[in-house]
């Protein structure tokens, strides 16, 4: 067990290097001259060498690329050319509203997604499993911007219950949170159905129902279970969802998050700032597939064996 | 001639009458997905009305009438008109293009290479396979939009690179599928025999390995084309694709949004053009996979 999860920890860093070393690149990539746009368009030539030498880019590229990984190691991700502050300090005052947002999102999608597709599965072919699915169908393919803007169209501006933006309160999550979550409840319910139905197959369930148990108690204690196994993978899976979803939910909604920090600094092409924030992202949806994998293996009993 | 001809239309006839081939089983499974036909129809009228929505559309998608800016839904307009009074149904079916094209387009360019690059590396292995599978889950560890964000923040903001970004995303999933059917198949007894008959690598690769992997293939076109045009037009909402006054659906929403106190009508039709659409190609995809797969038999 020890080692496997070892063996998996071992596996993500090739994963990171090249994300590192993506993002590094990046940069590089945009067309001009990096230097000329932090200094501005009314810089001299004079000016606009200075900075290439604070930036470091008068330096070959190997070592701009070990002095960009030394600074990573040291939490160090450069200055915001939009506010002038270091991209750490920006980062981190929006870092709690983006976390609560897509936790919120991720634990009633799961719940909601769940008990959905369970409801479908053990209903197979019926009108709860029409029901369930029709929904669930729906939920992947609307658009979150669309659903946000409907939701504050009828709770905020007709019903007002609730603040149209920030994130001042538990009340202002929850519009958002509504909207980011629909289509991985959509995505959850789906899959924890046809779960259910493969292990509703299974020898186990057939005992179990032959022993007189009742049908809650087979489905919920001995198929549930079973099927939770493989859903842990897919509600893992659709953080990443979530990571990126919340870019467009946050800016639907103007909420002070990490992805309306993204929006905000492609609109004003604040490099650093982009860098720092795709290479958080897609940190942590390494992280987090990895905590997935893991998970995945301790409640896999097959997985133990080998 | 003619007398051959006739012989060979006959033993097609008797063909799809007598032998059930994989392609007669997947017709005739088809057939009972009431709601993915539907869908089907749904996208050949949506097809067919991108070719011909300008010659049908009511008013000019970019004809000013400062008589009439921001009504609700009328006989006239019915779908009620935007900030400078053109005519927002007009504008929407004229949009139904751009989203199908940009849809179709990044699909197909990423079902096209990373098909490929999964054939490769299935079949060589080795360094070649480690190199692309590595690409690949350095790709994924990317959120989608993210990495869409990403590229357009490289090449900047329009629908070309919007359709450069959605293919660069969608072509991991190609190859990790095709990846895997080459891996299972290349050591079958039907790709022995190629290679025993002396077939070369390329005949091997995409006449008899690549067949095997379509059925998957196109499940996942059709069900990535509904997820492509959600971000595609996230990203022009998000104003990092198309650019007004084009009359892509995802910026008629974004524009919506300074009027959505008053005038709730700009952001409610756009947004069911999308839906109805996203959903048509899900509903067809659902509808494939069923048909396709051979598990589901029952």
């Amino acid at each position: 067990m020890l080692r496997y999860i070892g063996k998996r920890i071992i596996g993500v860093i090739p994963t990171l290097i090249i994300v590192v070393t993506f993002v590094f690149f990046f940069v590089r990539m945009i067309p001009g001259d990096p230097a000329r746009l932090v200094a501005g368009p009314q810089a001299t030539l004079e000016d606009v060498e200075v900075v290439r030498e604070e930036l470091g880019l008068d330096k070959p590229i190997h070592e701009q690329y070990i002095n960009y990984v030394a600074g990573l190691l040291k939490g160090d991700l450069g200055t915001s050319l939009r506010t002038k502050r270091p991209v750490t300090v920006e980062i981190s005052n929006r870092y709690a509203n983006t976390a609560k947002l897509t936790l919120m999102a991720l634990t009633w999608s799961t719940i909601v997604g769940i008990l959905l597709g369970v409801w479908s599965g053990r209903n197979r072919s019926k009108w709860q499993d029409y029901t369930g699915m029709t929904l669930a169908v729906s939920g992947i393919s609307l658009p979150s911007f669309w659903v946000g803007f409907m939701l504050i169209m009828i709770f905020s501006v007709r019903l007002k219950w609730f603040p149209t933006t920030g994130a001042d309160s538990f009340k202002s999550l929850i519009l958002p949170s509504i909207a980011l979550g629909s289509s991985i409840a959509a995505i959850i319910a789906r899959f924890t159905r046809s779960s259910i139905i493969e292990v509703l197959k299974d020898d186990y369930v057939r005992t179990a129902r032959a022993k007189g148990l009742k049908e809650n108690v087979v489905v919920w204690k001995h198929a549930f279970r079973n099927a939770m196994i493989s859903v842990v993978t897919v509600v893992g899976l659709q953080f990443g969802f979530l990571l990126g979803g919340s870019v467009v939910t946050e800016s639907v909604f103007a909420f002070p998050g990490l992805g309306s920090l993204l929006v905000e600094s492609v609109n004003y092409r604040d490099y650093p700032a982009i860098q720092s924030l795709i290479l958080i992202f897609s940190l942590h949806f390494v992280v987090i597939n990895l905590i997935v994998d893991v998970l995945y293996a301790v409640l896999n009993p097959e997985i133990q064996l080998s | 001639m003619a007398k051959k001809e006739n012989t060979k239309a006959a033993q097609a006839a008797s063909e799809k009458t007598d032998i059930s081939t994989p392609f007669s089983e997947f017709v005739r499974k088809f057939k009972k997905q009431k709601t993915a036909i539907a869908a089907l129809i749904f996208i050949l009228f949506l097809i067919l009305l991108a070719f011909v929505a300008k010659y049908v559309a009511p008013y000019g998608i970019n004809e000013y009438d400062y008589n009439s800016i921001m009504q609700g839904p009328t006989a006239k307009h019915w779908f009620g008109t935007d900030e400078f009074g053109r005519d927002l149904f007009s504008r929407i079916i004229c949009g139904t293009g751009i989203s199908l094209s940009v849809g179709l387009f990044s699909v197909t360019i990423a079902a096209i290479i990373g098909s490929v690059l999964g054939l490769i590396g299935g079949y060589y292995g080795g360094l070649i396979d480690a190199l692309i599978m590595r690409v690949c889950d350095a790709l994924f560890a990317f959120p989608g939009i993210i990495l869409a964000i990403a590229i357009v923040a490289i090449l900047g903001s329009g629908m070309t690179n919007v359709v450069i970004a959605v293919a660069v995303f969608n072509i991991p999933k190609f190859a990790r599928l095709v990846r895997g059917n080459t891996l299972a198949t290349k050591n079958s007894v039907f790709v022995q025999a190629a290679k025993n008959i002396g077939a070369g690598d390329a005949r091997i690769l995409f006449k008899h390995i690549l067949p095997s992997a379509i059925p998957d293939i196109i499940v996942q076109y059709s069900m990535s084309i509904g997820s492509s045009i959600l971000t595609a037009s996230s990203q022009s909402f998000l104003g990092m694709g198309a650019q007004p006054p084009t009359p892509e659906w995802g910026l008629l929403l974004s524009n919506g949004r300074t009027y959505m106190m008053n005038s709730w009508h700009i952001t409610l039709f756009p947004g069911l053009a999308i839906f109805m659409t996203v959903l048509s190609f899900n509903l067809l995809g659902d509808g494939l996979r069923d048909a396709l797969d051979p598990k589901l038999t029952d």
